[in-house]
């Protein structure tokens, strides 16, 4: 029997041929005859009244074409937007600009260098207004309004579980412990920025707009209800999503430059091609993050945690451009109850606008996941050090047993499966954490600083049922569609969209384990929405959860009807042919058998009577739950009192997504995401001055570890797979982003706790650890 | 991050350049380009000609000589970060230029370049007030030297002339007794110094230190010699207490503002710790 490469394998990435040898096809590859370029005037104000906006010098400069403006775009209702969360978001100003960064003019020029001149040369008079980028600031009486068609800065209030028994619970408690735990804005910052190709066929009345979207289905619907009233309909909008290099939600939200240049290749009658530059990318696109969160947990006299509490002020910008679920504002934050067994739990979110770009995406998150378990696993770790027990002890008495399994939390998941114990046990196990502990104590005795943090996370991933997850109203549903050609070779395609995930392998892998055609042999397909079945695309860990189950399925039904075909070929009945591998065998007799190229073949040469030609089918996933993948990470750092640094001397990294279906694809994912869960623990934030002024616009002031400051991982998993999804696979996507950075604090608080630090807020750069260091009289002196 | 329009000019001698310089005032040197280009991208500075000395030959080489170690202008950090003499003798350097930038910057920056661009946060011009270093111009009437401390006039600003390119740099050669040492704090690789100290010390048969260089980078407006921190080895056997009130001096001579490396008192803080690892492990360098 052939090799096929199914359920787990390490095959190689078949996608990697053409990444590693330089011939991906990048939107920047994209060239089009009598192509014009647009670039973006944005404003240095964070708020400000646009006076006058003078073009004359620049439309001098050789090469420039011309300009689009918010007054322009008024002209067609084009100027404003509606954002994900029925809020709306600007295309370009007409009257004041709200954020630093924002774009105010777009210039249309014959190249790149000549739309670079054009947009130094316009000049714009401002009037600067009132700024305000405290959150909490923004939610006074009399502090300055950010926007002109709201009544306050107050932009929703959002809240799960019983308020009064929680607040009951907490008064009762025999310890209460309290923190504010800040995460603060950061950007995805993907290698590839954001851009696109706007292609306007003006006899045809068609736009094909090459574009950097991980979801390009939704922004087909987007486009076509946004801008239907002057002339675009969907039969003859086409969006292709080429290859993406990276987008960790960042290339979920539409941003204002593909507007504009739509606009532009509508008005010119020609293609037009936007690629932002890498401040621009970091300075004004949406930002994830950027939660203020004020959290209470409560536990009874033998330390068994009995209730939660938290209040969150999220900061949202100028507009909430979030890509959540349309019910769910503060996305899934009320999976911060975590991995542990307690019945009493309330949470509220209050949404601020501030002069900041808009954001609060779900950056390789599913949807405010981070924020909720960086605050539960930290709340564990301060509550286990305060009563004096040892957090992974804590932990092993606090979690839910794999016997209470279909769980359901006090905030209303049903958690689908899980063994915590065996995931932290494994994680203790592979680190050696008693010895470390006795290690410890050793160290503190002479005066050495060494911290051991633990994170026990629990996501919930793979939006979702259709009864709660819609965007826009459309269900969150994902496909496939699976067509088996005569020489049995297939090809298949998705509503999902990688952005590096290795979907063209995974894919074909669980496809070659339903149907026996060998992955090689199975061509994937995403991003072409003239092509592809409809989807909400690839964000929050959903593309196995959905689309991968589509795929299982859609393969369970053409296998159906090739025992249909191999019944007929083999002159038995259906019942009594067996499937194994890439065949079906007449029970008993083995020899007599007919491969799916067989079959493959005979459904175009030689179908059975009655039955259609053909073999191929369609599905649209709805999942019947969320899938809730999770994991142990434990970290030991040791702190260099003279100088504040943290070393991380070893990470270990316990997942469990269930079924692995390329166990190399999956390490992959948790190396990177290991990386991206260190990034926010020690360099990565956006800050802003008072005045609204970016720090962090470029990747001189955003850090982004390089592979010298990234600890060595090591990895080790169990597998617990999901009861409801066919392959049993949970996704895995973002579990380290999520799971690592809680890790981390609390081993560096940990290492601190005997001096009386209880919390640093990430990034935990030396400046701070020092500053805490000297606070508690244990900065070195040499 | 497109730079505006400049001409470009690339001369194969010195004398050629010298005189584009002398025609065209607002020209600018391109070595490695790596700080210059930068700049140009993010229109912080303008050019209307930058003239490459990128082929000019000879004005690329490592050697003992007389004395000195002279290093041409054009040298490569890549250069100077594998070189086995380096490695051998002058671990000052060798420790400098290995956290400089990263790798691939390193393979174009040139030491000449990170001089003449005197940015305090550069790491070479620490160095070389601690070697005691002797900068060689070449201008219109011939080679100039300028003593290292006289080098570094101001911000962004040399004592070199609008018509003079830097050719050589000149360190005291090695001898027994030498000991130097690096100690960079930085955020990540990639990024400029939250501060650095450079060290570079003669122990004496006797034990005694009879010279001692401390350089201080990113610390200041310029970068610092820490001359009274200097002078408190000098006559010393390089004891702890004598390398605690070094320690001292050099972060009472350390100018730091706050910014997002770290606070004025962290970087303060931070110059007397690095300035006791660098002279420890000067010593114990100076001692093998
Ligand atoms: C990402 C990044 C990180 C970096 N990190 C560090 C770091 O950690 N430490 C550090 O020290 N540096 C760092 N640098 C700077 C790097 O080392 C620079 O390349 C160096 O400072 C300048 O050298 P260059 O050859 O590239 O000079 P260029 O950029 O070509 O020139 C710089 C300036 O010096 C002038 N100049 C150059 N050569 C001469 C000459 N021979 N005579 C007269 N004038 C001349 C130029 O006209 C220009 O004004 C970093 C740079 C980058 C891009």
């Amino acid at each position: 029997m052939a090799e096929i490469n199914g359920l787990g394998k390490s095959m190689k990435r078949k996608e990697d041929a053409r990444f590693i040898q330089g011939k991906g096809n990048y939107i920047e590859d994209i060239v089009l005859p009598g192509m014009i370029w647009l670039d973006i005037v944005r404003s240095p104000y964070a708020h400000a009244r646009i006076v006058n906006i003078d073009t004359s010098k620049a439309a001098k400069i050789p090469g420039v074409l011309g300009f689009i403006t918010g007054k322009d775009l008024e002209k067609y209702n084009l100027h404003w937007m509606p954002t994900l969360m029925s809020d709306r978001q600007m295309v370009l100003p007409t009257d004041t600009v709200k954020y630093q960064a924002q774009e105010v003019v777009g210039v249309l020029a014959t190249d790149r260098y000549a739309a670079a001149d054009g947009v130094a040369a316009v000049e714009i008079d401002y009037e600067p207004l009132p700024v305000v980028v405290d959150p909490f600031k923004a939610l006074q009486p009399g502090a300055p309004k950010v926007r002109e068609d709201k009544d306050s800065n107050h932009i929703w209030h959002w809240e799960a579980g019983d308020r009064e028994a929680t607040d009951r619970a907490i008064r009762q408690a025999a310890t209460v412990v309290k923190q504010r735990i800040y995460i603060p804005r950061i950007h995805v910052a993907s290698i590839e920025t954001c851009g696109c190709v706007a292609n306007w066929d003006p006899i045809n009345k068609h736009l094909t707009m090459y574009m950097t979207t991980q979801a390009p289905h939704a922004i087909r619907t987007v486009i076509a209800l946004v801008a239907g009233h002057v002339g675009l309909s969907e039969e003859n909008i086409r969006v292709i999503s080429p290859d993406i290099g990276g987008g960790f939600g960042g290339k979920v939200p539409v941003y204002p430059g593909y507007v504009i240049a739509i606009a532009a290749s509508v008005l010119l009658g020609k293609p037009v091609k936007w690629i932002e530059d890498r401040s621009e990318n970091l300075q004004a696109d949406s930002f994830a993050r950027d939660y203020h969160m004020d959290c209470e947990l409560a536990a009874d006299g033998e330390g068994r945690i009995t209730a939660l509490r938290i209040k969150t002020i999220a900061d949202h910008g100028y507009t909430d451009a979030a890509a959540n679920p349309s019910k769910y504002p503060a996305g899934l934050f009320s999976i911060c109850t975590g991995s542990y067994d307690y019945r009493t739990a309330f949470t509220e979110v209050d949404a601020a606008y501030t002069n900041k770009p808009p954001g609060g995406i779900a950056y390789r998150c599913s949807f405010r996941v981070t924020e909720a378990v960086h605050a539960i696993e930290r709340m564990v770790d301060i509550l286990a050090h305060e009563r004096g027990e040892d957090p992974a002890d804590f932990r092993l008495k606090n979690f839910i047993k794999k016997e209470q399994f279909p769980y359901k939390s006090p905030l209303g998941w049903e958690f689908d499966s899980g063994d915590y114990h065996a995931a932290l046990q494994k994680a203790m196990d592979m680190i050696g954490y008693r010895e470390l502990r006795k290690e410890q104590a050793e160290k503190r005795a002479r005066g050495e600083l060494m911290g051991i943090g633990i994170s026990s996370f629990t996501e919930v991933v793979g939006a979702g049922p259709s009864h709660q997850f819609d965007i826009l109203g459309i269900k969150m549903f994902d496909s496939a569609e699976v067509r088996i050609h005569p020489t049995g070779k297939a090809i298949a395609r998705f509503g999902t969209k990688s952005q590096g995930q290795g979907h063209e392998t995974t894919y074909a892998q669980i496809l070659a384990q339903e149907l026996g055609i060998p992955a090689e042999h199975i061509k994937v397909e995403e991003g072409d929405t003239d092509t592809a079945p409809y989807g909400l695309g690839t964000y929050a860990s959903r593309s196995t959860p959905t689309a991968g189950a589509a795929a299982a399925v859609a393969a369970r039904r053409i296998r159906e009807k090739a025992r249909k075909i191999a019944a007929h070929l083999l002159e038995s009945a259906e019942e009594d042919l067996v499937w194994e591998v890439d065949r079906f065998y007449v029970k008993g007799s083995p020899s007599r058998f007919k491969t799916i190229q067989d079959i493959a073949l005979a459904a175009y040469t030689n179908p059975p009577p009655g039955v259609e030609a053909g073999l191929e089918a369609t599905f649209y996933y709805d999942p019947p739950n969320m899938t809730f993948p999770f994991g142990s990470y434990i970290c030991v750092v040791d702190i260099d009192r003279g100088t504040g640094q943290v070393h991380v001397r070893r990470f270990v990294a316990v997942d469990d997504c269930g079924t692995r279906i390329n166990p190399m694809i999956v390490e992959g994912q948790i190396h990177g995401g290991l990386t991206m869960g260190f990034a926010p623990a020690f360099m990565e934030q956006i800050q802003y001055d008072e005045n609204g002024n970016i720090y962090g616009g470029n990747f001189m002031d955003y850090l982004l570890p390089t592979a010298v400051e990234t600890p060595r991982w090591e990895t080790g998993k169990t597998v617990t797979p999901s009861p409801h999804h066919p392959i049993g696979a949970k996704g895995v996507g973002e579990s380290a982003t999520v799971g690592a950075p809680a890790a981390f604090v609390n081993a560096v608080v940990d290492a601190l706790w005997h001096l009386g630090v209880r919390h640093i807020d990430i990034p935990i750069t030396p400046d701070k650890v020092w500053q805490v260091l000297k606070a508690h009289g244990a900065a070195a002196e040499e | 991050m497109i730079p505006p329009e400049f001409d470009y000019v690339a001369p194969t001698t010195l004398q050629e350049a010298i005189a584009v310089l002398e025609q065209k005032p607002d020209a600018k040197i391109l070595a490695g380009g790596h700080s210059l280009i930068p700049l140009l991208k993010f229109r912080l500075a303008s050019v209307n000609t930058l003239v490459d000395i990128n082929r000019i030959d000879g004005l690329s080489y490592i050697r003992e000589e007389g004395g000195w170690l002279k290093i041409g202008a054009m040298t490569r950090e890549a250069d100077l970060e594998h070189d086995p003499l380096i490695g051998q003798k002058y671990p000052l350097l060798a420790d400098a230029a290995r956290t400089i930038a990263d790798p691939l910057v390193r393979n174009m920056a040139t030491v000449g370049g990170n001089l003449a661009h005197a940015d305090p946060a550069n790491d070479h011009p620490a160095v070389m007030l601690a070697y005691g270093a002797v900068i060689v111009a070449a201008g219109p009437n011939g080679l100039r030297e300028i003593p290292i401390t006289q080098f570094f006039t101001d911000l962004f600003t040399t004592a070199l002339a609008p018509n003079e390119i830097l050719s050589e740099i000149r360190i005291p050669a090695h001898k027994a007794g030498n000991g130097g040492c690096y100690q960079k704090l930085e955020r990540k690789v990639g990024d400029y110094a939250t501060a650095a100290v450079a060290v570079q010390i003669h122990i004496g048969a006797n034990g005694v230190c009879d010279t001692a260089g401390i350089g201080l980078t990113n610390v200041g407006p310029t970068p610092i010699k820490a001359a009274a921190a200097e002078q408190t080895l000098v006559g010393s056997k390089l004891d702890d207490a004598a390398i605690k009130r070094a320690a001292q001096l050099a972060a009472d001579a350390a100018q730091p503002q706050s910014d997002y490396r770290g606070t004025e008192e962290y970087k303060r803080a931070l110059v007397k710790t690095l300035t006791v690892r660098a002279l420890r492990k000067a010593l114990e360098r100076a001692r093998n």
